[in-house]
């Protein structure tokens, strides 16, 4: 460490102004703070001072997804193998699995991060802004919601999509009205539907005669197709990080402890997912409505998309009791989705792409509502 | 029984699969302009609900008792030959301007700051594409008057709910750092686009 920063500090006067490679003030600037705390500090007026700043608090959620992203890799492995009819037992051939995986699974990453910080460092360096470090989660979360055969071009032209226009537009991180990540990922689901929906999709390279199909895509016919147990610790297909819910449940613990993650918004879309699936289970009109709400958890990304991308703080409700409505809608509509949209068997992508979209009205009418308490009561 | 069943899947579908900003984006011109700020665009929107709920049954009167072909049989057996349906443009339009005066003169007697805010685009409402579109969506799909009725005051709620939420986000996005060049409209369309995308949602759900 102590080698890095000499070497940062030694050459930093040919970054700063007038010196010899100025034009990449921002990437010299996004890289030495990355790994240093800077030593630059706030002239004048009142500041409030945290120990975490916008890289830590990112750098808490990149490390709350880790359990998701190994087991992802393990997973893609397992279901390529088992689809092949090899290595059935889930212990058997662990490493011959985590290297298949881990074939799979590192491409995408490497180019959702390449694409979308490409893209990034080029505005920022354009404006002559600090490098803003909010892709680091992005670009992690967009690996983990694709189907593991995805093609790597597709993800590179998804996350430029979701960069550009999901995010710059607004003017970079914090700005943005819908998550990167999701945005991304709906903008494949109707580009490309061949790719992201369908039995062939979820398994790299299957073979032929295995069924791939989604316990989501089972249940339109009453039952998943999957053990329970199964489902909850995630030896099913799926997209890469969505599976396993003890890993995501590892994560989402580790977002609350740190107090990143806002636990509101977590439990009202579980609460309006719950409600919806216990409507439909007293409605019972056909086998979809049948299936018992709680495999609404296990099934699907709700799990994921609750934890992870619902508590995006920039495209949530800001306000503290918004989260729960937020929340609430998110849930709700994620499950009416699964059961009344023939077309898109997975709900939760759309549903909290729709919260965003509401969550600034929310806002609104929650403080609207404080106003008009406070002004009765003056 | 079965009547309110297909009411109220025909009011929700206006509200969210058929979505007349986002589905078929119609009324844009209004919904773009006068998307500033929340409160106006819930004025705009109620005063849309309300030209919407009227003018479309009482097209569908006009449509059903005098233009259509055999329409006029209730004046006299003569006219079951006489089919008017080329004047449905112009009767609808007039029907229209007609309903949006009367709007604007109850809205200037009793809220005169709505009034004031709404300005120009109070008087545009009779232009407005969502109006004019439901009156032929209704001639279209053969609506009877009730299913007309729900249908028109769906798509007004529908047109509402677009415009506060996007008058919403763009009250948000005042503090963000837009590039100068997509300011203002330019950003508004982009935004337009993407909460299109999340309406999506709706598309293809059959009630």
């Amino acid at each position: 460490m102590k080698f890095l920063k000499e070497k940062i500090l030694e050459f930093r006067p040919q970054f700063e102004k007038g010196g010899k490679y100025e034009k990449f003030h921002t990437v010299f600037d996004g890289f030495s703070t990355f790994l240093f705390t800077p030593d630059h500090v706030t002239h004048g007026g009142t500041h409030i001072k945290a120990g975490i700043d916008l890289k830590r608090t990112m750098f808490f959620v990149v490390i709350a997804m880790v359990p998701a992203l190994l087991f992802g890799m393990y997973n893609v492995g397992h279901q390529h193998f088992i689809s092949n009819g090899e290595f059935l037992g889930y212990g058997e051939g662990l490493i011959d699995k985590l290297i298949f995986g881990a074939i799979q699974v590192l491409p995408l990453v490497v180019v959702s991060y390449g694409v979308g910080l490409g893209i990034e460092f080029f505005i920022a360096s354009k404006k002559g802004h600090a490098i803003n470090e909010g892709f680091l989660v992005s670009g992690l979360l967009i690996p983990l919601v694709m189907p593991p055969a995805i093609p790597l071009w597709m993800v590179a032209v998804a996350t430029a999509f979701a960069v550009i226009f999901a995010k710059e537009v607004f003017g970079g991180t914090g700005m943005n009205i819908l998550n990167v990540a999701l945005t991304a990922r709906v903008f494949l689901f109707f580009a490309y539907p061949t790719f992201m929906s369908g039995d062939t999709v979820w398994i790299a390279d299957k073979a032929d005669a295995y069924s791939g199909a989604t316990a989501l895509a089972n249940s339109i016919a009453g039952s998943p197709g999957y053990s329970v147990s199964d489902m909850l610790m995630g030896f099913i297909p799926g997209s890469v990080g969505e599976t396993s819910k003890i890993a995501i449940l590892i994560g989402a613990a580790f977002l609350i402890l740190t107090g990143i993650g806002s636990w509101k918004i977590m439990l009202s879309v579980f609460m309006g997912a719950a409600f919806m699936g216990l409507v439909f289970n007293g409605l019972a009109l056909n086998e979809f409505m049948q299936v018992p709400f709680y495999y609404h958890f296990l099934m699907g990304g709700l799990v994921f998309g609750a934890v992870f991308m619902a508590t995006d703080p920039v495209t949530a409700a800001q306000t503290e009791r918004g989260k729960w409505y937020y929340g609430f809608l998110i849930g709700l509509m994620a499950v009416m989705i699964r059961v009344f949209n023939p077309a898109y068997p997975e709900g939760i992508m759309l549903a909290i792409l729709f919260g965003n979209v509401m969550a600034p009205l929310i806002d609104y009418f929650v403080v609207q509502a404080n106003i008009k308490r406070r002004l009765a009561r003056a | 029984m079965f009547l309110a069943v297909d009411l109220i899947s025909i009011f929700v579908k206006s509200i969210f699969v058929d979505n007349m900003i986002f589905a078929y984006f119609l009324g844009m011109c209004s919904y773009l302009a006068v998307s500033k700020n929340v409160k106006t665009a819930i004025g705009l929107g109620a005063a849309v609900i309300f030209v919407l709920g009227i003018t479309v049954p009482i097209n569908w009167l006009l449509l059903n008792g005098v233009l259509k072909e055999g329409g006029l049989t209730w004046l006299s057996p003569a006219f079951a030959e006489v089919d008017l349906s080329f004047l449905a443009f112009i009767m609808f339009i007039a029907t229209i301007a007609s309903m949006v005066q009367l709007v604007e003169m109850i809205i200037e007697k009793v809220s005169p700051t709505l009034y004031g805010s709404l300005g120009i685009f109070l008087p545009l409402i009779a232009v407005n594409c969502s109006i004019l579109g439901g009156s032929l969506f209704m001639q279209e799909r053969d609506y009877t008057l009730s299913e007309a009725t729900v249908f028109g005051l769906g798509s007004g709620v529908g047109w509402l709910i677009a415009i506060v939420a996007i008058a919403a986000i763009r009250m948000k996005i005042r503090y963000s750092d837009v590039p100068k060049p997509l300011r203002g409209l330019g950003i508004t369309f982009i935004i337009t686009g993407l909460m299109g995308i999340a309406f999506m949602s709706f598309l293809g759900i059959n009630l």
